[in-house]
């Protein structure tokens, strides 16, 4: 109530030129949904860079400005449009597979106690490898085609998820579990009914995060070394002092990420109806 | 025949003894209290009977038979609703139903005739954090109702709610008994709720938790808002707190 009522002043305040009247109103949409304090920063700050750039006269190779960003999108969009179909279906080839080996894994770790007191170091210790490093080591072993890479958006997507999973089926509440087994549930059942369900929320955080990594994961191993993908793309621009295509490409893997995250996101909430009415409660 | 039978009931936890020659019992269709301070172990004297822990000593008898340290025989309800949250009201109260292999559709027919006696009716299809805290813990009676009807174990069922709304679920608990027809062992700590509910009380001590005086209630039924400030009432309450 407060929001919009302080967004009506400041209407009343600007001054009523057109093009202002429409970012007002942009504004003013966006903030009914609560996204009107992001869009402005964002505006701003994309504003302060086309001006630095601009005004202090640095060459595009070293920093383009956000409008010939644009326009390098849209100039080679069908030739970026060819290399994202490839950088996306090596992220969403690694990340499904990701998905299923960590559920497994975690599954198998959570109802064997000694098998995750074995593997849950090695887990961690894995993690603390540099993914550049051994992403070249692929490339030799596995040549320039896709399965290097989706191999790296394994690695990357899968701690996350086998971590957020297993301690979503740990995290069970202990008394619904007595509960459970006093009437006599078995394994299985307890599995079906409260460990999984209630896992979901713990499993979903870990695949967020995951799916937005899956991009990037993907884009390292391009980097590295590969015929076609934006990874290779954008290190075949900057080689070529074609920066805006570089940022074109960062442009457009941040949207991939964001747009993965958001499916998930949906996805979540499809699956968990009841997680909506438990929001509102905590308000 | 006693309905329900616990005798000479030791337990230790560890060093630690919490259950010291216990015996107790209810006749068919009785709701008997056990009054105590809280943590004096009457949670373990009900995991006792409902066979999820072995005494160290002593028997639970039901209708006659031996059901020591054999679960499944008893529901038993706590003081938290354990209602999943990722669950309907009807799809949780199936529970035991689902779990002994019924089939849903079935299930959801057989629970769905007590949801107005239980004051649930229209809310079949809510998610728990829908409901208040009252009607989540008729929620989880009527679900352990359904696990085992005849004899139901009540763990200060409604030692979570507000004053207002506890008083309401007791007199609502004692109409819903007279229909459901089923013996009840009560764990509270609250004297009125234990005089108000129960044909017999039984007092227990501190840890190690014994039986210090049973306490017939000869106040006819039906019992009412009145009941609190009658004279009946006072009295035995006067003398369950001489003991305590």
């Amino acid at each position: 109530m407060k929001r919009s009522a302080s967004t009506g002043d400041k209407e009343r305040l600007k001054p009523r030129l057109g093009a202002g009247l429409w970012i007002n109103r942009l504004v003013n949409a966006w903030n009914n949904r609560g996204l009107g304090p992001q869009l402005v920063a964002g505006l701003i700050l994309t504003a302060l860079w086309e001006a630095g750039v601009r005004l202090g006269g640095v060459p595009t190779f070293i920093l383009p400005a956000p409008s010939q960003v644009v326009v390098s999108l849209v100039k080679n969009f069908p030739v970026i449009a060819d290399h994202t179909r490839i950088t996306l279906y090596e992220a969403m080839t690694g990340f499904v597979i990701a998905v299923l080996l960590s559920f497994v894994l975690a599954f198998i770790m959570d109802s064997v106690p000694v098998i995750k007191k074995a593997l849950y170091p090695v887990l961690v210790i894995s993690q603390t490898i540099p993914i550049i490093t051994i992403a070249p080591l692929f490339v030799i072993w596995f040549g320039y085609g896709l399965l290097p890479k989706v191999i790296v958006v394994m690695l990357v997507c899968f701690f996350p998820m086998v971590v957020s999973f297993m301690a979503g089926l740990q995290g069970v509440d202990g008394e619904m579990y007595d509960l459970l087994k006093s009437m006599g549930a078995s394994r299985m059942q307890i599995f079906r009914l409260l460990k999984l369900p209630g896992a979901l929320p713990s499993l979903f955080s870990g695949m967020k995060i995951s799916a937005a990594y899956s991009i990037m994961g993907a884009v390292i191993g391009e980097w590295l070394g590969a015929r076609a993908g934006l990874g290779e793309f954008m290190r075949r621009s900057m080689h070529s002092f074609a920066v805006d295509k570089t940022f074109a490409a960062i442009i457009v893997i941040t949207v991939l990420s964001l747009a993965v995250f958001e499916i998930i996101k949906l996805l979540e909430g499809w699956l968990m109806p009841w997680a909506k009415f438990s929001a509102r409660e905590e308000q | 025949m006693k309905k329900i039978e616990v005798t000479g009931i030791s337990s230790r936890y560890e060093d630690l003894k919490v259950l010291e020659d216990i015996s107790l019992y209810a006749e068919e269709r009785e709701l008997v209290s056990i009054l105590g301070p809280s943590g004096c172990g009457k949670s373990t004297l009900f995991n006792i009977i409902s066979g999820l822990i072995k005494p160290d000593a002593g028997r639970v008898l039901i209708d006659g038979q031996e059901y020591t340290g054999k679960p499944g025989r008893v529901s038993y309800m706590h003081q938290k609703d354990l209602l999943f949250p990722w669950r309907t009201i009807i799809d949780n109260v199936i529970l035991p139903l689902v779990i002994r292999g019924e089939a849903i559709e079935k299930a959801r027919e057989a629970a769905d005739k007590y949801f107005p006696v239980f004051g649930l009716d229209g809310f079949q299809e809510r998610y728990p954090s829908q409901l208040s805290g009252g009607m989540r813990q008729r929620a989880a009676l009527l679900r352990a109702y359904m696990f085992k009807s005849d004899i139901m174990l009540l763990d200060e069922p409604f030692g979570g709610l507000d004053a207002i709304t506890r008083r309401k679920m007791q007199q609502w608990l004692l109409q819903v008994i007279e229909k459901l027809g089923s013996t009840i062992l009560f764990i509270t700590h609250d004297i009125d709720e234990a005089i108000f509910l129960s044909d017999r009380i039984f007092l227990f001590t501190e840890r190690p938790a014994s039986v210090r005086r049973v306490f017939p209630v000869n106040i006819e039924r039906p019992r009412g808002s009145k009941t609190f400030t009658s004279e009946q009432f006072n009295r035995l309450k006067e003398s369950i707190l001489e003991y305590l």
